[in-house]
């Protein structure tokens, strides 16, 4: 599997990557769902392993944790799920997972097993850089890059020391915040993106509140490397539920949209 | 972070990127003002006209003759607001208010920690929003009342099972978007860094008064020392006053709810493993993949799957003794309480009492225990009616 480096240095405009929760509503209507995105030209997938308390992620995504999760997903099934989707069509997958899940599991046998699965990335949500050193070596020796997140907030010396740490690609978001879908941006994200972008050569993402192709134009004109659509797309899973054919219909046009203009 | 907020291997601050600054600038706010002495003047100030402090240490006759022993009771439950949790919050926002802000926001499960929160900002004229589950809203509807009388916002949790670890999840969400004015003022000596250092401070008056009223009353110290443990603040700081008294005993008291081999408990510290919940490091109960248990005892304020993490490490040291007792045992140890001193204690209290009461014959006659009382049962006389009908 390619670095992301090297994936992104391939594109010559801004990776669209949409975000799904694994096994939401269900495991085999999600495949279906993920590989319709696919289809539509997602360059990259951010995919994320349900937990009980996400405090990471907006109402959206907590809705499909618990689907997930009704739906009886585990962490096996989740790394099962990712070895069928590299299987469809070999793009990068950038993991979202929180951290007890990994303790649990044990570090090693879940990042090693991940990559087995084809897996390129691995994000904590509830791990920040101080305590990196926890999966640097576990994920370095299973051959997996390490995604980090940088917030307007973040102090400069911070997001220096991120980006120096970070091996894959750099998540930060457009505004403070949770996960959610967003009437508009952040005035923050391009000079940001901007300010990452001096600091490191690891691609730098934007992602949160970005639920139009306009949003999505704007971040890339920004500068960014790629564009993380979330909660938009999920939403689209939430309010068709036992329509599969819908969801697909519109995960797709709506990818689509996104792709044409970037 | 200045320090990593480690109790050996347990704490730590495992939360997003986006809330590094806000406990940045709290962990920092608190160092600077801790032992400044306009802070320490204002807090003792306030703690005694304001809370009532020193508590005091009551010799429980009635009850000493039914278990046995001799009962020493700390009075917590006489403190303003009616239980420990002021200490707390007098403290944490009258650090908000050094530290410049306008807001606070807090979680509570018995409402105790809301109302206690709801009170401080009113005092200091603070914009206060308090997370509660819904099924806790109903449980502990007059709190929920008292808390909205003292102006502050109380906002329903529908989460999960609408109890204490949801009300936190989405008190953690809320801060994370408006960290720029807000300080989240945490109810226990759990969640990241620096809360649990930050609670303990606050709540170590317990402590050093009860050791202090001890070597007074008693001319030593007490043999056994006991307190009911939830996220763990109240024990903390009636603990940390002893912990290194080698001779004196120490026993935390974990809800048992219907059984530890049921699911239906909140016993972290007995049946839970080591896992990384709410930003820190700490025994959890939780499945085998690393799910999180929903827990279930008689009394919210304990009702919570994690739990600080000094005491994981007091654990796993020795040093402190951590039992379970169940819901029935809490139930009958409330009836007997009551009627035999006329003080009817809190449901979360009471668990440590009910522990006393499972020592009966156990203890030789002159041991001296100290039970922290850590606040009064006014809140949980609707729970005791639907679960005990009085005749
Ligand atoms: C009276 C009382 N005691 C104890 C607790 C449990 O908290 P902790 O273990 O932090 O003392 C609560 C929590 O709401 C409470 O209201």
């Amino acid at each position: 599997m390619a670095t992301y480096k090297e994936t992104f240095a391939k594109l010559d405009r801004a990776a669209l990557i949409p975000f799904f929760v694994i096994g939401d509503p269900d495991y085999a209507t999600s495949l279906e769902i993920v590989k319709t995105a696919i289809d539509a030209g997602a360059d990259v997938l951010e995919l994320g392993i349900a937990f009980s308390d996400p405090i990471a992620d907006g109402v959206t995504i907590q809705k499909a944790d618990i689907r997930a999760l009704k739906a009886g997903m585990t962490v096996k099934q989740a790394l099962q799920f990712i070895k069928e989707v590299t299987d469809y069509k070999p793009v990068p997958i950038g993991l979202l997972i929180y951290y007890n899940l990994v303790y649990q599991y044990g570090h090693d046998k879940f990042f090693a097993d991940f990559k087995a699965a084809g897996g390129s990335s691995v994000l904590v949500a509830d791990l920040s850089i101080d305590d990196a050193d926890e999966i640097a070596g576990p994920a370095a020796n299973a051959g997996l890059e390490t995604v980090f997140m940088v917030t307007p907030n973040t102090a400069d010396d911070r997001a220096k020391l991120i980006a120096e740490k970070t091996t894959g690609f750099i998540y930060t978001v457009s505004l403070l915040g949770i996960t959610g879908a967003r009437e508009t941006l952040s005035k923050k994200v391009g000079p940001l993106v901007a300010k990452l972008k001096s600091m490191t050569d690891v691609p730098v993402c934007v992602g949160f509140g970005i639920s139009t192709p306009e949003h999505a134009k704007e971040v890339a004109a920004a500068g960014a490397d790629g564009v993380i659509i979330g909660s938009k797309v999920v939403k689209m899973i939430e309010d068709n539920l036992g329509d599969t054919e819908k969801i697909k219909s519109e995960v797709h046009s709506f990818i689509s949209s996104v792709r044409a203009v970037l | 972070m200045e320090n990593k907020g480690r109790y050996g291997e347990f704490g730590g601050f495992y939360v997003p990127e986006v809330l590094i600054p806000a406990l940045e600038q709290i962990e920092h706010a608190f160092y600077k003002f801790k032992d400044d002495p306009q802070f320490v003047a204002e807090l003792d100030n306030l703690y005694k006209n304001y809370a009532g402090r020193p508590t005091p240490l009551y010799f429980a006759r009635r009850f000493s003759e039914h278990v046995g022993f001799n009962v020493y009771v700390k009075r917590e439950d006489l403190l303003h607001g009616g239980a420990h949790k002021v200490n707390n919050t007098l403290g944490q926002a009258l650090l908000a208010k050094y530290m410049g802000k306008t807001k606070i926001i807090a979680e509570t499960g018995a409402g105790q920690h809301g109302l206690a929160t709801a009170m401080t900002g009113a005092l200091f004229g603070l914009e206060t929003k308090i997370f509660m589950g819904v099924v806790d809203i109903e449980r502990q509807s007059v709190n929920v009342h008292k808390m909205k009388l003292c102006g502050a916002e109380v906002i329903s949790v529908q989460g999960g099972t609408g109890t204490l670890k949801d009300a936190i999840n989405d008190a953690l969400r809320y801060w994370t978007s408006h960290v720029d004015d807000t300080v989240y003022i945490f109810g226990s000596v759990c969640g990241p860094h620096p809360y649990p250092t930050i609670v303990k401070h606050f709540q170590t008056p317990i402590g050093v008064e009860a050791r202090a009223q001890s070597l007074e009353i008693l001319g030593k110290l007490p043999d056994v020392i006991t307190a009911c443990v939830g996220g763990g603040s109240n024990s903390i700081g009636l603990f940390s006053a002893f912990v290194d008294d080698k001779d004196v005993r120490i026993v935390g008291v974990e809800p048992g709810g219907r059984g530890l081999a049921t699911r239906e408990h909140a016993a972290t510290l007995v049946a839970g493993k080591v896992g990384v919940f709410h930003g820190a490091k700490s025994y959890l109960l939780q499945d085998e993949e690393g799910q999180v248990y929903e827990t279930e005892s008689i009394s919210a304020g304990l009702d919570y799957p994690a739990v600080g993490p000094e005491h994981c490490m007091l654990k796993d040291s020795g040093r402190v003794e951590y039992v379970a007792v169940g819901d029935e045992d809490v139930l009958d140890a409330f009836e007997l309480f009551t009627k035999t001193e006329g003080i009817i204690p809190a449901l979360e209290s009471t668990h440590a009492l009910a522990y006393l009461v499972s020592q009966k014959g156990k203890l030789p006659a002159e041991t001296n225990v100290i039970i922290n009382l850590s606040g009064r049962g006014d809140k949980d006389v609707g729970i005791v009616e639907k679960n005990r009908p009085v005749e």
